[in-house]
């Protein structure tokens, strides 16, 4: 793979996100809290309806970036969540390569990246970034 | 009460066995369609898998946040850290974690009133004792519930 600063991977969408995904993967992850299911919970809490489980955005955040750059390449993933995601959200995904650095330990070759999740309403839900060896 | 003492809190190390029903069911929670983690039977960890160590972390151990006193209506998860150093776990890997509450302080939130950010650090050991991945996790305890 051939990788240099200023590439961009294709945009990719996730959703419309169902309360059934945020079942699966509250189910997957171990992350029960109730404000992501219960809907009595949530409005007790103060918000209009059940949110989005953080992880599962970074979740599709981390599928994009494996299925372009490799399920073995994957280095390092730092998210910062932003805007909460709601019900029936879209996201799209995004990314550029901003660096090409050599990890002085282990001499390998990595892209550091940049990458955005953002929802329909062009609100970020995600700012991220990744490092991939290639 | 507790003094600045530089100590960590350290929960109690844990195993923490990759299985490949949990990493498949991971994956596809997460969108994911790989082959890679959907029909080779030793698949590597999805990047963000490691927040499974929920599951393996035995009940009745030391409570780090023992001083704090956490509303899980005012909890976010601000940010998530996943580094590897080197190729990620795979199925049929034993690793063992070890969490510590890496530091708790208190900011002026945005909208007045004070937050907590709270910021444990788990070590991912593999079965020779090195250290194979590390997570970072930042958690925001607003100064209160939505209005």
């Amino acid at each position: 793979m051939t990788l240099s600063i200023g590439d961009r991977l294709p945009e990719r969408t996730f959703g419309p996100i169902s309360r059934t995904d945020l079942v699966k993967y509250q189910g997957a992850s171990g992350d029960f809290n109730p404000i992501h299911h219960d809907e009595e919970f949530a409005k007790r809490a103060g918000f209009p309806t059940v949110f989005s489980v953080g992880m599962l955005q970074a979740g599709y955040v981390a599928t994009y970036l494996v299925d372009a750059l490799g399920s073995e390449n994957v280095r390092r993933l730092r998210v910062r969540f932003e805007e909460q995601v709601w019900p029936g959200d879209i996201i799209s995904c995004t990314a550029e390569v901003k660096g090409i650095v050599t990890d002085p330990a282990s001499g390998e070759r990595r892209a550091e990246l940049e990458v955005i999740a953002t929802r329909q309403t062009g609100g970020v839900a995600i700012r991220g970034t990744s490092s991939f060896a290639f | 009460m507790s003094d600045e003492s530089t100590a960590k809190p350290e929960g109690l190390p844990f195993q923490m066995p990759i299985e490949l029903g949990k990493v498949r069911e991971f994956a596809r929670a997460t969108g994911g369609t790989s082959p890679d983690y959907l029909e080779n039977p030793s698949a590597p960890i999805p990047p963000t898998f490691l927040r499974t160590q929920v599951f393996w972390t035995p009940a009745g151990g030391p409570n780090l946040l023992k001083d704090v006193k956490l509303d899980l209506r005012r909890i976010l998860h601000g940010e998530q850290e996943y580094e590897f150093f080197g190729p990620p776990p795979h199925v049929g890997d034993e690793l063992t974690v070890t969490t510590r509450l890496d530091s708790v302080e208190e900011k002026d939130g945005k909208r007045g009133g004070k937050m907590l950010v709270i910021v444990f650090i788990s070590d991912f050991t593999d079965g020779d004792g090195a250290l194979v991945a590390r997570g970072r996790q930042t958690l925001i305890q607003t100064g209160g519930v939505p209005a």
